[in-house]
This record gives structure tokens, C-alpha cells and sequence, in this order.
């Protein structure tokens, strides 16, 4: 599984090149978060458009890397496919983090 | 068992090891067999997030303090619904009872989040019913998904 990250102004966008994200890569996911996001600043967006499924943890290596990151930074979600989109709101994650449909929405959106 | 009605009731079954990866191969193969037999997108999500958590218990806990077995996966699809039997040889359930599930709290500091204690609560949300029981020293875990 690998993580992409690129720029946009003060934003980092995070991007998941895997499919799932499932008990069985929850502990590499939430390392490889810590290594692309660690030193620096600013928002994370993370892009979950390629990832078809979480398990419950999955969505907990992502609680894992929000709370990874200095308390100053926020992690946002976009891209969210059903089958994550549906782990999310039964957990009421949708309440912790933000959601936005696209990766273009998250970005226009200022952060909070 | 399926209760014998105007359809043929096939059961099928998938046996796999209870270890991390035998687990996903396992999820994703009774799915896509699932997808084969014309499941419908929505459902097959849920069937699958469901697997995922009860046989994720499995292997993390029922197998914790021994040396890994397997798991076998028994479904049956019809019209009006699909039933799964999950059963495993590990530990019993604790007092041989299903969890409540109830969620953890999210209304705490940032830093106190929690990562896990989800399982229960999202098996209970997505089948339409869940029982267990225990004999001869096997977890049997049958669920119903109403179509």
C-alpha cells in the first residue's frame, strides 16, 4: 500500500493508492501517515477516492494518524466511496472529522 | 439450516485460516462469490463490512491464545434474504454471549479518540440478526441479511 503526497498552498494532500483499508495493513497505513505528514505544518487533506473499503480498523489507523499529527493541524477526509462513507457514519466519525464529496471540494472549502 | 420453502436453498462454503491475511482473502472471496450470484452492490458492501468485523474477531481474539485454526464460512442467498454461518474452534465469546455493541464515546478530548470498539456496534447496525451460540467446542454465529 502506498501513500502519494503533494502541495497545494499550505495544504497536504495525501493520497491512498490502495484499495482497502483493512486489519491486516491498519499498522503499516497509520506508520506511512506518520512518516509523510511528520515535521510538517498546515492542513492534511486526506484523498480516500481509490479506497473501496475500511474495516473498523482501517477506520481506526485514520482516527490513529489525525491524532498523530501536532494538534494545530486538521485532517480532513474527501472522497469517501459508500462502503467507507457508510463505516463513517455509522461510528459517527462523521461527526470528528470533515467529509467532502471531492478532493476539489475539500480544497476550496477554507479550513475551520 | 435454511427453512425449506419454494426455493432451492444452496448452501455454500468457504474454509480459510484465521490469520490476517487468510481473513481478507476469505472476505473478498465469499463477496466476490456473492457478486457472482448477482447480490446486489449496496448489500454486498454491508455483507462484506459485517465478514470483515465478525471474522476480524475471530482471529484477533477467539484464536488469541491459541495456536491458529480456521474459519468456515457457510451462506445461503435467496430472494428474501442471505444467511452466513460463521464457525470457528477458539475461544467462546465472553460469558458465551454477543456484545452489546455499543459504541465508545466520542465525546472526548481530541487526543483521547477512540481507535477501536467499533466491531460489535456495526455487526448489530447491518444484519438484520445475529445470534450465537456454542457447542462442542466450537463458536457458531449465524447471521441474516433481509434483502
Amino acid at each position: 500500500m502506498t501513500l502519494s503526497t503533494s502541495q497545494a498552498n499550505d495544504t497536504q494532500i495525501v493520497t491512498v493508492n490502495a484499495e482497502r483499508i483493512d486489519a491486516s495493513m491498519a499498522i503499516q497505513f497509520k506508520e506511512q501517515m506518520r512518516l509523510e505528514t511528520n515535521g510538517g505544518n498546515g492542513r492534511v487533506i486526506l484523498d480516500l477516492s481509490n479506497v473501496d473499503f475500511i474495516d473498523s480498523s482501517g477506520l481506526g489507523a485514520i482516527v490513529a494518524s489525525m491524532k498523530q499529527l501536532e494538534s494545530t493541524r486538521q485532517l480532513d477526509l474527501a472522497g469517501l466511496t459508500p462502503n467507507v462513507d457508510k463505516v463513517f457514519r455509522l461510528t459517527r466519525m462523521d461527526t470528528v472529522f470533515q467529509l467532502y464529496e471531492t478532493l476539489n471540494d475539500a480544497l476550496s472549502a477554507t479550513a475551520n | 439450516m435454511c427453512i425449506s420453502g419454494l426455493d432451492r436453498m444452496n448452501w455454500y462454503t468457504k474454509c480459510f485460516p484465521a490469520t490476517q491475511s487468510g481473513a481478507r482473502e476469505g472476505v473478498v472471496g465469499v463477496v466476490s462469490e456473492l457478486a457472482h450470484e448477482g447480490l446486489e452492490r449496496e448489500a454486498l458492501g454491508t455483507v462484506e463490512i459485517v465478514l470483515a468485523e465478525v471474522i476480524n474477531n475471530i482471529v484477533e481474539h477467539a484464536y488469541s491464545k491459541k495456536e491458529s485454526g480456521s474459519v468456515q464460512v457457510h451462506y445461503c442467498l435467496t430472494q428474501e434474504a442471505l444467511r452466513v454461518r460463521v464457525l470457528d474452534e477458539g475461544d467462546a465469546l465472553p460469558n458465551e454471549k454477543l456484545p452489546q455493541g455499543v459504541l465508545p464515546s466520542l465525546d472526548v478530548a481530541q487526543e483521547d479518540l477512540p481507535e477501536g470498539g467499533f466491531g460489535w456496534s456495526l455487526i448489530r447496525a447491518l444484519a438484520s440478526d445475529v445470534r450465537y451460540n456454542r457447542e462442542a467446542g466450537q463458536n457458531r454465529l449465524a447471521l441474516r441479511f433481509d434483502l
